[in-house]
């Protein structure tokens, strides 16, 4: 080693032998992480090289998501508790940018997800540090990051306009949208996702600051949930109406299920984006003041469901089936026709995997309101067949768009998951 | 450098008293130490001609303060015989001298804040220079009250020429300086709040970009040597920014922040973090 490794920068062998941010502190002692990291430690953790190793393995196995894989994570994994979304435009109009791009994104988000230390150059004095630090000593955290491209990822800038699937179809206006361009499109989404903010914060700090002079964030939105600490239970979570949301997403565990509504097949149409899946993100404002006071009464009728369990109404548990056809003494439905539940859900046969997360975003200062609502996820095989009809069904006649407003609209082709040695979008370019 | 192979072999030993296997400690340290070796050697300076190097930058600092002497005599002169007209047509140019070479200013103590500063960025009974007559000129549209501060201007800039020719001017002063220039722009040029009476932002931020470019093509041949992608792609960044900076050229000099918008200001202030993210990797020619 002595001599083998003259030529060997430090940071080459980190990724030979990925200790994991986490190990860092376990293995210097919680008091000389600091000294370690600041004075350029790289080296010495190498001479521990047999013992890290196996720290590394266990401490990340049971908080760690694979990003590797026939699929993207972060689309049938089970939703984490936080979300930040952000969609980039393109500054480059050069597809071999793109292509070093994409290849820089796969390896930084492969070691995001395995919870260790991006970049080559951490310990140098002269330089800013390769990985920007803050997720330092943290474990993974179950952090996914999952790419999509955008409609106008194929216009005439990079010559990939007959490689545009037919799927990736531009959103028609809905009744109710209130689309505000600064949280519309982007050439390029990212979803990270992880159970803790600092953590996916990191994660697209780091990935914008990889492609500076390549591309540029258009627009963000971090979204909660329920944190699994809150709820050990894992129930469906609340939104911020108070109801549950999400009860009727289909089982992601039933893979032929998953091949009829969120993957592409590769008789789609497009063979690149097969074993890929289509995002359709709405940035939905609740307007909680007025939600607020209105009648329990109005408000299940508005979701067609009960507020406390979650059940259809008129029946007893959340997981009851919803009978549309169940009448009142009067003869009139139980389940209002212009209820949520029951437009959402139609005769059953249309169906997509809501992925949605809360959002917080301080106040509007016109209104002294909260801006507060819905960042609206969702993964579906065909746009066309599946969100697109049921969106307009929903716009049209939802009795909750009276307190609902959809100010911000993205469509992204996700890619198919990427096998080791290849990059995101690898079948495309 | 003695300090820093101490921390790492200090660091080391916290690794193994850690990691709880003490069976290869011995080989493992000396594995350690070897590495350390050998990083020290690459990191001796990369650069031969750094005294050449530094020179140029230095006679550089020097043309500049020379020009913003001459300039602000100029500039004084019209405050002190209450031409507000020219004196308002001579602020913004004079300060470019002054912002292509902000960065070894600022390392001259008190210089920077009694040229430069901003109105509460100090006590109100130290607040003198520029943006003092500044604000005389655009909010009072008169040069009533600011002469002395003109008078007081001249000599602070007669100092910071005094002083500039006993700089020894760093390698570091001048990757980081460059880094610094643009990091200036970012925080106050770009959201106009440099210039808040006269809104003459876009003359201060093209001359910091400048004084990076100077920076930049000192050090280019030698940057080019070791990382010759990092080179380009800095190359090509200033070339867009450049470009998207003589969009707002309005005669000799930039249009009004005023006259930006929102879409425009985002534009510049993108480009600029596109070219300041490789421009903070210059230090790669520094060694280790």
């Amino acid at each position: 080693m002595t001599t083998d490794n003259k030529n060997n920068q430090a940071g080459d062998s980190i990724l030979e032998k990925p200790i994991s941010r986490r190990d860092i502190l376990r293995l210097a002692g919680v008091g000389g992480a600091g000294l370690l990291l600041g004075a350029s430690g790289v080296g010495a953790i190498f001479g521990a090289k047999g013992s890290s190793a196996s720290v590394a393995a266990k401490a990340s196995s049971e908080d760690r998501i694979e990003f590797y894989g026939k699929h993207q994570a972060g689309i049938t994994t089970p939703a984490q508790d936080f979300l930040m979304f952000a969609a980039f435009d393109l500054t480059t109009n050069s597809i071999d940018d793109v292509r070093k791009l994409f290849k820089a994104w796969t390896e930084a988000s492969a070691s995001m997800a395995k919870g260790e230390m991006i970049g080559e150059v951490n310990d140098n004095l002269n330089l800013p540090p390769a990985d920007t630090g803050e997720a330092a000593g943290l474990n993974p955290s179950k952090t996914t990051i999952t790419f999509g491209v955008g409609p106008s990822f194929f216009d005439s800038r990079f010559g990939l306009a007959s490689k545009r699937p037919a799927a990736l179809v531009d959103l028609p206006a809905f009744g109710g949208d209130e689309l505000r361009e600064e949280w519309c499109g982007g050439d390029i989404g990212v979803q990270v996702n992880a159970n803790d903010m600092q953590t996916a914060f990191h994660a697209i700090r780091n990935l914008a600051r990889i492609a500076r002079g390549k591309a540029v964030l258009r627009w963000t939105q971090e979204g909660f949930q329920r944190t699994g600490g809150a709820d050990p239970k894992g129930a469906t979570p609340r939104n911020l109406m108070g109801f549950k949301d999400g009860t009727g997403n289909p089982d992601t565990k039933d893979e032929a299920l998953m091949n009829d509504v969120v993957w592409a097949q590769s008789g789609d149409g497009t063979p690149w984006m097969a074993g890929g899946s289509y995002m359709v993100v709405r940035r939905i404002r609740i307007r909680v003041e007025v939600w607020d006071r209105s009648t329990l009464g109005d408000q299940e009728a508005t979701f067609g469901r009960h507020r406390d369990s979650g059940a259809p109404i008129g029946s007893k548990n959340e997981f009851d089936s919803v009978d549309l056809a169940k009448k009142d003494e009067k003869g009139k439905p139980l389940i209002p026709v212009n209820s949520h539940v029951a437009l959402a859900r139609g005769n059953g046969s249309v169906k997509i995997l809501r992925r949605s997360y809360s959002y917080s975003s301080g106040m509007d200062n016109r209104t002294g309101q909260f801006d507060a609502g819905l960042l609206f996820i969702c993964y579906n095989r065909d746009t066309r067949k599946q969100f697109i009809p049921m969106q307009q069904k929903l716009g049209q006649m939802d009795a909750l768009n009276e307190y609902i407003v959809h100010n911000g609209s993205a469509v992204f082709a996700c890619f198919p998951g990427v096998r080791e040695g290849g990059y995101i979008g690898d079948t495309l370019l | 450098m003695k300090i820093k192979v101490a921390a790492v072999v200090l660091a080391s030993t916290v690794v193994f008293a850690g990691c709880g296997s003490n069976n290869n400690n011995a080989d493992n340290a000396k594995e350690a130490a070897a590495n350390t070796t050998t990083n020290t050697e690459q990191s001796a300076p990369k650069v031969e001609n750094w005294d050449e190097i530094t020179g140029q930058y230095r006679q550089y600092a020097l043309d500049q303060t020379d020009k913003l002497v001459a300039e602000t005599d100029k500039f004084v002169q019209a405050v002190k015989s209450g031409d507000v007209e020219t004196a308002k047509s001579l602020y913004a140019p004079t300060r470019m001298y002054y912002e292509r070479i902000e960065p070894i200013a600022e390392a001259l103590g008190d210089l920077d804040p009694n040229i430069d500063a901003r109105e509460n960025d100090v006590e109100e009974k130290d607040w003198r220079g520029f943006h003092r007559i500044e604000q005389a000129l655009w909010v009072n549209n008169a040069t009533a009250g600011a002469e002395d501060y003109a008078s007081r201007l001249l000599d602070d800039t007669k100092t910071l020429r005094a002083l500039i020719e006993t700089v020894d001017v760093e390698p570091s002063l001048l990757v980081t300086g460059a880094v610094e220039l643009l990091n200036e722009v970012s925080s106050s040029k770009v959201t106009g709040e440099e210039e808040r009476y006269s809104h003459t932002d876009l003359y201060d931020f093209a001359a910091n970009v400048e004084g990076a470019k100077k920076i930049y093509e000192l050090l280019k041949a030698e940057l080019n040597k070791q990382d010759a992608e990092l080179e380009a792609q800095i190359g090509t960044s200033f070339d867009n920014l450049e470009q998207a900076l003589a969009a707002y050229k309005s005669g000799d000099g930039y249009v009004s922040y005023t006259d930006l918008k929102e879409e425009d200001t985002k534009k510049l202030s993108q480009l600029l973090d596109a070219l300041a993210e490789p421009l903070s990797q210059m230090g790669t020619i520094l060694g280790a």
